[in-house]
């Protein structure tokens, strides 16, 4: 059964942001992974990088499809999960844990407000399989 | 034809193996106008099961049509890019079925199953395509549709044989790679053909679509201990790119020859009375190919996919046919057309990847190739 912890806010495009202060950690939902299959193939941006709310920081591949990582939030790549690299079944296994992607010095504080919370995500996931 | 009706003709037809797709829970697509299995769990592990134990595909949207009588021989021959006159009784060949230009009409395997009897496979999605061709250039053979009258299991791997043998009395050790023979398997009647689409040893069964359900459960069953999963068209379509094998519609089609596409070896020029597309071919031949497919891996991280750009000298030159990344050799593989002056293996090119390039270099194919026992 996929789960989709409390306190993490939700994007349309299926990412989930963990907000610590001005911190924001990027990942991929249980959904997500679950649609696209075994991930064997990820592209992160670098630390100091800048992100954009809405656009694309980086891509995650499974065999048969290529699905662009859409960014929650503005602000500046602080941390990336490079051991991804090697080993991106990471995010199958365990995506809001040991699979996040990056963390994000957010610029703008009002970026997380218009995300859906666990249970709205769960009703959005639900009404896209209709 | 009203929306009700159009809609009917759209939906995608069902294999007789379809309530054991379903049963599984298998991620199931259209293609070629059926429901298929693409994978069951795991596509990674679907790979490798048939790497090293055994996987067990339905292929039974794979076409058939079939050439008898008197005329057969000449007609096949008249299609085909190979010389089944060099074709034994129960012996089987690859071969392209060419248009007047050489293009590829369809990749084919033709079971010879008596002196005047031809089981011509084909692809799916040329089934419709193929028949016609087939009507239209050889009508005094008769080609017949046989594509409704069998399904087609593909058990492959190096447990292939091991479990076959447990529900058969058919000598398997005395059918030869591309050699089949009749025989039958949990109890029914089957074509038990050495043939495969995986680069392992294995076989393909043709049997009655009734039958299809109980011999694929007879086989899970039976090679159960060695490991023997089901698998779908995602490994299929892996585990044929790392050995090299072409898709039609990908790697081939009818804007492409049988030359181009490194398959000479099923081209015949010598065979008495030529074929259609052998005039074009012999010239080609002669004047050499401007093209060639190659195989090549990036040298960069990435992974080549169906449609990318190909760039020479930072000039696109033509696009990716088949790419993913290799679940066994981990690493990223594809196939696609360079001129023929810069084909050879080491040369340097890029894929174009979301507007990068990345840099590709040509390598030997088959990519993977199955240790020898």
């Amino acid at each position: 059964m996929a789960s989709y912890p409390e306190e993490l806010k939700y994007t349309k495009d299926h990412e989930w942001a963990r907000a610590s202060g001005s911190r924001v950690t990027v990942g991929i939902t249980e959904h997500a992974q679950e649609q696209l299959g075994e991930v064997v193939y990820v592209e992160l941006p670098k630390v100091g990088e800048t992100v954009t709310k809405g656009e694309p920081f980086g891509v995650v591949e499974s065999t048969k499809a290529v699905s662009e990582l859409f960014s929650p939030v503005s602000g500046k790549v602080v941390e990336v999960n490079d051991p991804l690299t090697d080993s991106p079944a990471t995010i199958n296994e365990d995506p809001y844990e040991e699979g996040w992607m990056i963390q994000v010095e957010a610029t703008q504080p009002g970026d997380l407000e218009d995300l859906m919370n666990a249970k709205a995500y769960v009703e959005f996931i639900e009404e896209e399989a209709e | 034809m009203d929306d009700a009706l159009n809609a009917r003709a759209m939906e995608p037809r069902q294999t007789p193996l379809h309530p054991a797709h379903v049963r599984a829970d298998a991620k199931l697509v259209p293609f070629a106008g059926f429901w298929m299995p693409v994978q069951y769990g795991s596509l990674l592990e679907e790979h490798q099961a048939v790497r090293e134990r055994a996987g067990l595909f339905d292929v039974s949207h794979m076409g058939e049509i079939v050439l008898t009588g008197p005329r057969a021989l000449a007609a096949i021959q008249r299609l085909a890019t190979n010389d089944l006159a060099a074709c034994a009784v129960g012996q089987a060949m690859y071969a392209a079925v060419c248009n007047e230009r050489g293009g590829i009409v369809d990749d084919v395997v033709v079971y010879r199953r008596a002196a005047d009897d031809f089981l011509v496979c084909v692809n799916a999605a040329n089934r419709a395509k193929d028949l016609a061709w087939f009507a239209k250039h050889v009508p005094e053979a008769a080609p017949r549709d046989e594509g409704d009258d069998w399904a087609q299991l593909a058990l492959q791997g190096p447990r292939a044989s091991a479990i076959l043998a447990r529900l058969t009395r058919v000598d398997l050790a005395a059918i030869g790679t591309y050699h089949f023979r009749d025989g039958e398997v949990a109890g029914k009647p089957c074509i038990v053909a050495r043939t495969g689409y995986t680069g392992e040893d294995g076989f393909e069964l043709f049997c009655r679509p009734d039958d299809a359900l109980a011999l694929w459960d007879a086989l899970l069953t039976a090679g159960a201990p060695d490991g023997l999963v089901p698998c779908g068209l995602g490994a299929r379509d892996t585990l044929r790119t790392e050995v090299r094998y072409c898709l039609y519609g990908n790697d081939i089609d009818e804007g492409t020859t049988p030359l181009e596409a490194g398959l000479g070896w099923i081209v015949k020029l010598g065979k008495p009375g030529g074929f259609l597309g052998s005039e074009a071919l012999a010239r080609q031949k002669a004047e050499g190919v401007s093209r060639k497919l190659v195989g090549f891996t990036l040298t960069d991280r990435g992974i080549p996919r169906h449609g990318y750009p190909v760039l020479l000298d930072g000039r696109k030159v033509s696009e990716v046919r088949s790419g993913t990344m290799s679940p066994t050799l981990k690493i990223p593989i594809g196939l696609c057309y360079l001129p023929a002056d810069r084909a050879a293996v080491g040369q340097p090119f890029a894929i174009e990847i979301r507007g990068r390039p990345v840099p590709a270099k040509v390598v030997p194919t088959p990519f993977y190739k199955r240790p020898s026992v």
